[in-house]
C-alpha cells in the first residue's frame, strides 16, 4: 500500500466527504456552538478527540463485539469518552467549560460520531480508523470555525474576543449586526459554504 | 468461542461496564481536587466583582482575593457576630435563605478597595426558570450599594438573563436600602412608568417580568436579616 492511500481516510472527509456539508451530519451541535470562536476551537478538539479514540478503541475491538448489542457497546464507549472529555475541560478550562455546558454531553448524541464507528471502525484496522477519526473530527471543525469566524465578527466585531473594527467605525454608526448571533444565521452561513462548495466541485452536484 | 451466544454477550457486556466504570471513577478522583478550585475560584470572582473588582488577563483570583477580602465572618439576623465553626465561604446560601430569619447563618466579606472599606453579602432567590444569585456590596456607612453582581441558571437570553450585565446591575450602585427615617426598605425592581414616590427602585428588564421581580424578592428575603448588622454598621460609622 502505498502511502498517499493511506491517508485517504484522512484527506477525504476535509473537503469531498466532509461530515457536515456533504453527509449533512452533527449539523445541530453546528448552530449551538458557533457564535463565538472560542468555544468552536475547543468543541472542534473535542470532537476529533473522542472520535480518534473511538475508532480506535471500537477497531481494536471489532472482532469481539456481539452484533446484537454492537450499537450499545459503541454508545458506552463514546459515553465513557465524553465523560471524560468533560472532566476534563472542568478541571483545565472552566471557564470555556461553562460557556460549552451541556454540548459537551451531546457530543454523544453528534451522528457524525454514531456514523463513523457504524460505517468505518467496525471493518478497519485501528490505523486507519484512527486516521478516519481525526479526518472527520477536523472536518467538522473546519465548518465550524468558518461559521463561527463570520457569526463573531459580523455580530460581535470581534475575532477570539479581539476587536477588530475601530471604534471609528462604530461612531460612523456602523452597528454590529444582532441577527447572527442567533441560530439561524448559523445554518444560513453553513448553506452558503455548501454552495461554494459546490459549485467548485461540481461532481458533488446533484442532477 | 460462539460470538452470538447469550452467555457471550451477558459476559461481554458485564466486563465492559464494570472496566468503563473503574475508568470512569479514576478519572473522577484524579481531576476532582481541580474542579473544586475552579468552582471556587468561580465563586471569589463573582464576589469581588460586586465590589467591582475585575481581574485583568491572566491575573490569578486567588491571589486577588487575599489581597482584597481582609476579613470574613458569620452573623446573625441581630447583627451579632457567631462563632461557627464553619467558614463563611463554605455556607450554603441556597439552603441558608429557606430557613426562618432568625435560624439563618449570614456571611459577610470585608472588602478593601481603593474606595475604602465594602462589605459584601451573598443573595439567593428564584427566577423563572431556576435559581438566581448575586452578591452586594455596601459601603461602610450600612446604607448605600456599592456595587451588585447578579448571575442566574436558565433564565431567557435577551429577555432575564439581562441580569447578568453590567447595565442592569449599574443601576444598584448608590441605592440606600433605608429609608430617610430608618427603615429597612431594600430595593424596588419596578415598570417604567411606575416608579414609586419614596425609597430605592430601579428599572426592571422589560420582557423579563418575573425575573425581575424575583430579583426584588431576592433582595427583600435575603438582605432583610442583614438589617440589624447593616445598621450597626451605619450607627458606628456616622
Amino acid at each position: 500500500m502505498n502511502w498517499k492511500k493511506s491517508f485517504i481516510p484522512l484527506v477525504n472527509p476535509l473537503s469531498k466527504d466532509n461530515p457536515v456539508i456533504v453527509q449533512i451530519l452533527g449539523i445541530c451541535s453546528a448552530l449551538a456552538v458557533t457564535a463565538k470562536m472560542e468555544p468552536a476551537v475547543v468543541m472542534t478538539i473535542s470532537v476529533t478527540a473522542v472520535l480518534a479514540f473511538a475508532n480506535v478503541i471500537i477497531s481494536l475491538m471489532r472482532k469481539t463485539i456481539p452484533s446484537s448489542i454492537r450499537i450499545i457497546v459503541q454508545l458506552v464507549v463514546v459515553a465513557a469518552l465524553v465523560v471524560i472529555v468533560d472532566q476534563v475541560l472542568k478541571a483545565y478550562n472552566y471557564e470555556v467549560s461553562k460557556a460549552l455546558s451541556v454540548f459537551i454531553g451531546l457530543i454523544i448524541t453528534n451522528c457524525i460520531i454514531m456514523g463513523r464507528l457504524e460505517a468505518f471502525a467496525l471493518n478497519n484496522r485501528p490505523w486507519p480508523a484512527f486516521l478516519d477519526g481525526i479526518g472527520n473530527g477536523l472536518g467538522y471543525g473546519i465548518i465550524l470555525i468558518i461559521v463561527s469566524f463570520f457569526r463573531e465578527l459580523l455580530g460581535s466585531g470581534t475575532i477570539f474576543g479581539f476587536q477588530i473594527f475601530p471604534d471609528f467605525w462604530y461612531k460612523a454608526g456602523y452597528m454590529n449586526n444582532g441577527l447572527m448571533i442567533l441560530p439561524p444565521m448559523a445554518l444560513i452561513v453553513v448553506a452558503c459554504i455548501i454552495w461554494v462548495h459546490r459549485a467548485i466541485n461540481k461532481d458533488l452536484q446533484e442532477k | 468461542m460462539n460470538r452470538q451466544s447469550n452467555t457471550y454477550t451477558i459476559i461481554y457486556s458485564t466486563v465492559l461496564v464494570v472496566l468503563v466504570g473503574v475508568v470512569l471513577s479514576v478519572v473522577y478522583q484524579a481531576l476532582r481536587p481541580k474542579q473544586v478550585e475552579n468552582i471556587q475560584n468561580d465563586t471569589r470572582r463573582q464576589i469581588l466583582a460586586a465590589a467591582l473588582i475585575t481581574p485583568s488577563e491572566g491575573q490569578d483570583i486567588a491571589t486577588l482575593w487575599q489581597e482584597h477580602i481582609t476579613a470574613s465572618y458569620i452573623v446573625n439576623d441581630k447583627g451579632e457576630k457567631i462563632d461557627a465553626s464553619q467558614d463563611p465561604f463554605d455556607v450554603k446560601v441556597d439552603q441558608e435563605v429557606k430557613k426562618a430569619p432568625d435560624q439563618r447563618l449570614l456571611p459577610v466579606f470585608e472588602c478593601n478597595t481603593d474606595k475604602g472599606m465594602k462589605y459584601i453579602l451573598p443573595v439567593y432567590g428564584a427566577g423563572l426558570w431556576g435559581p438566581i444569585w448575586g452578591y452586594i456590596a455596601f459601603d461602610n456607612n450600612g446604607d448605600t450599594i456599592y456595587g451588585a453582581y447578579f448571575a442566574h441558571q436558565g433564565e431567557t437570553p435577551g429577555l432575564g438573563a439581562e441580569i447578568e450585565k453590567p447595565a442592569f446591575q449599574k443601576q444598584f450602585e448608590g441605592k440606600d436600602v433605608f429609608s430617610t427615617d430608618g427603615q429597612f426598605q431594600s430595593v424596588k425592581v419596578v415598570k417604567n412608568g411606575q416608579e414609586p414616590a419614596t425609597g430605592a427602585w430601579v428599572h426592571a428588564i422589560s420582557g423579563g417580568t418575573i425575573t425581575s421581580q424575583g430579583v426584588q424578592k431576592m433582595l427583600l428575603n435575603s438582605l432583610e436579616p442583614y438589617s440589624a448588622f447593616l445598621a450597626a454598621l451605619k450607627s458606628d460609622n456616622k
